[in-house]
């Protein structure tokens, strides 16, 4: 068992599948000879050839539409934003064309688009985007977005073999930070579609996924001391979401609170809130409640990037008075 | 009034390579296109179909001509239409009760109902279902022929772009793209001077779209577009250079729509004697049909008997479709994606 960052997990996962399939290939800015603007690619173009590697122009809706077309082929395209943030730049290109093309053509998409997403890194309004509520409402594609190094593996090892077109997003913060040991001869794919128990607990659930596990992780652990039990649900697919597991949790705990990086208004934790409305409303003896980032685009200082995004210690404040209701 | 003989010693060379019995069948994909969509606005009129119609009447022998210097088969070469290329398809394979059972939104359409028009495709005969958003095929047509150019597969791609889908940032984005990797594309780009009733002085401050193409590295040049032999041969020059690796080729096609964007659109904006002058100058069957006979190429009679093969074909397409079942409303929810097979049936259908 070897001890690997969750970004060389994700690497590990891509160059397994690379070697297991020569419909694989990868496309990208900067992807090839210089490895990628995080290193990702690092060593691919040398061992699997600048043609499954290909370096691209600046150009987000051809890289998406190209892959796309691979895809119709036979191909496994994984088209790399170098940000996230980019991914606006393809969203005609994702949402009507590649969503669409199953339902109105008959046409399978088996395509991966993957780059880093969040903040916590002092990267600004345009390097700490998260983009999934922009894609949540758009049936066709698949959501996916890890949040340990097992699962950044096993979710792009899945995304790539998986018939539908699938948006992997990888947090930045998480990539050197979390380190995991992972055993090697054993090939791991996380299935999509199903959320994890990340911490046990009675008194009150928590969902969530990406970075905020982590805090959400954290925050449990200092509440477990004052005698709160929160159980922590890690999403890892948010498209389509694991309704029973969502369910489960609350029908156990009674209590829910939602934790997303993005912000509030359009976030996620509306439709989940919605849901468990629908599904397991008599169950419920608290408000559902959320944590979110604030309504404002990200900005850069420390002071205010903190401010606005959600920490520890606001997941801890707002468990202990849904605890207390 | 020129021989109705069948060729003889005397008759010009027909050019480009083509048999006589390659110019017949030309001529009965030209008549084919318009005596279709004839029969289309005869159904519109009658409240048959049930979106809107579009009209290729002034164009068809630029689809026509493009799609035909395409090598046509199981899995040959590759071509995205757009929606004034009705001729394209069909010489690429799409039956003409295809094309209808999509307007008339019937259960069997290529779509089950859930696209509109020729918003479909059949990989295997060679075509690709367009969407809407202008530009978009481009970049998709790039990826497709960056897929034949790694499996090292001796196939083109060809794709359609419009003098108004030309300023869409996707054409510009996957043209460049496709020039920079040297991909197998051949872009036939429409001059038919309105993008819905915008005339090109409010589009573009160049004379040629070719002009705007130069920048990429890529040969670009323009063809009468109303000339369906120039056409083919100027598209079979570029599909044979893209054959062999040399990479995307532009085609300008200079043409003119003669309807309105859509069948409910009454052109007031378009000068009535610039419509006149191209139905009787400039019309492509008129002129083909001409050049037919005055080469001495085809006998009169000939052509007639093709045009009622043709009207007899879509009159019992037309027949059979009219029968036809409109789709089962709930097989609106299936195939969204591979898996899961369906979306879920909200609850309050079944309170």
């Amino acid at each position: 068992m070897a001890e690997v960052t969750y970004l060389e997990a994700l690497r590990q996962g891509l160059w397994e599948e690379m070697e297991r399939d020569e419909r694989v290939f990868i496309l990208g800015e900067d992807v090839g000879s210089y490895g990628g603007a995080f290193k990702v690619t690092e060593g691919f173009a040398k061992q699997f050839g600048e043609e499954r590697v290909i370096d691209t122009p600046i150009s987000e809706a051809a890289i998406v539409g190209a892959a796309a077309g691979a895809a119709h082929m036979g191909m496994r395209p994984v088209a790399e934003m170098q940000f996230i943030d980019f991914i606006s730049c393809a969203y005609d290109m994702l949402t009507n064309y590649v969503a669409t093309a199953r339902y109105r053509a008959g046409l399978p998409t088996p395509m991966v688009v993957r780059g880093p997403c969040g903040g916590y890194v002092r990267g600004g309004p345009f390097h700490s985007q998260n983009v999934e509520a922009a894609f949540f409402h758009t049936p066709g594609l698949k959501i996916v977005y890890p949040a340990t190094a097992r699962d950044a593996k096993g979710l792009v090892k899945s995304a790539i073999r998986d018939d539908d077109p699938v948006i992997y997003l990888e947090h930045k913060w998480l990539y050197r930070r979390i380190k995991e040991r992972l055993p090697e001869d054993e090939e791991i794919l996380t299935p999509i579609g199903a959320a994890r128990v990340a911490h046990e607990g009675n008194d009150l659930s928590v969902v969530t996924y990406g970075a905020t596990l982590w805090k959400s992780l954290e925050a449990a652990e200092q509440l477990d001391k004052d005698g709160v039990s929160v159980e922590v649900l890690d999403l890892r697919t948010l498209l389509p979401l694991d309704d029973a597991a969502i369910m489960r949790s609350v029908k156990k705990t009674n209590k829910l609170l939602i934790v997303h990086e993005d912000t509030r208004t359009g976030g996620l934790a509306g439709e989940i809130a919605a849901r468990v409305n629908e599904q397991a409303f008599e169950w419920l003896d608290g408000p559902i409640m959320r944590v979110t980032a604030h309504d404002v685009p990200l900005p850069y200082a420390p002071t205010l990037e903190d401010f606005v995004l959600p920490q520890t210690g606001d997941i801890v404040k707002a468990a202990r008075w849904l605890a207390a209701y | 009034m020129a021989s109705h003989a069948a060729p003889t010693a005397q008759s010009p060379t027909i050019p480009a390579g083509l048999s006589r019995d390659q110019l017949l069948e030309i001529y009965r994909y030209l008549r084919l296109t318009r005596t279709l969509e004839e029969r289309l606005t005869a159904l519109y009129r009658q409240s048959k179909v049930v979106g809107g119609l579009f009209r290729s009447l002034g164009q068809e022998a630029e689809s026509v001509g493009s799609a035909y210097a395409l090598e046509r088969g199981s899995h040959r070469d590759l071509m995205s239409p757009l929606t004034r290329n009705l001729g394209s398809m069909l010489v690429m394979g799409a039956a003409p009760i295809q094309i209808l059972r999509q307007y008339l939104a019937r259960a069997e359409s290529p779509t089950g109902g859930r696209d509109l028009n020729i918003h479909f495709g059949d990989l295997e005969r060679g075509y690709l279902g367009q969407i809407s958003h202008l530009g978009d095929m481009i970049p998709v047509m790039a990826g497709i022929a960056l897929a034949f150019k790694l499996r090292r597969e001796p196939r083109v791609g060809l794709v359609y772009i419009g003098d108004g889908g030309m300023s869409a940032g996707a054409f510009h984005e996957g043209i460049n793209f496709a020039a920079a990797r040297r991909v197998p594309l051949v872009v036939v780009g429409e001059y038919n001077h309105w993008a819905y009733s915008t005339p090109p002085r409010k589009q573009f401050a160049v004379e040629h779209l070719a002009d705007r193409v130069k920048g990429y590295g890529i040969p670009a040049v323009s063809v009468d577009g109303n000339d369906v032999l120039a056409v083919y041969e100027a598209t079979r020059f570029a599909v044979e250079r893209a054959r062999q690796g040399k990479g995307v080729h532009f085609i300008e096609v200079k043409t003119y729509r003669r309807k309105g964007h859509a069948e409910h659109d009454d052109q007031h904006y378009v000068p009535q004697h610039e419509l006149e002058w191209w139905a009787k100058e400039n019309d492509p069957i008129d002129r083909y049909v001409q050049r037919l006979l005055g080469s001495g190429w085809a006998e009169e009679q000939e052509l007639k008997e093709i045009d009622e093969r043709v009207r007899v074909e879509i009159d019992a397409a037309a027949d059979a479709c009219l029968g036809e079942p409109a789709p089962g409303p709930e097989s609106a929810l299936a195939d969204v994606y591979g898996d899961p097979p369906a979306a879920e049936r909200l609850w309050f259908r079944s309170v």
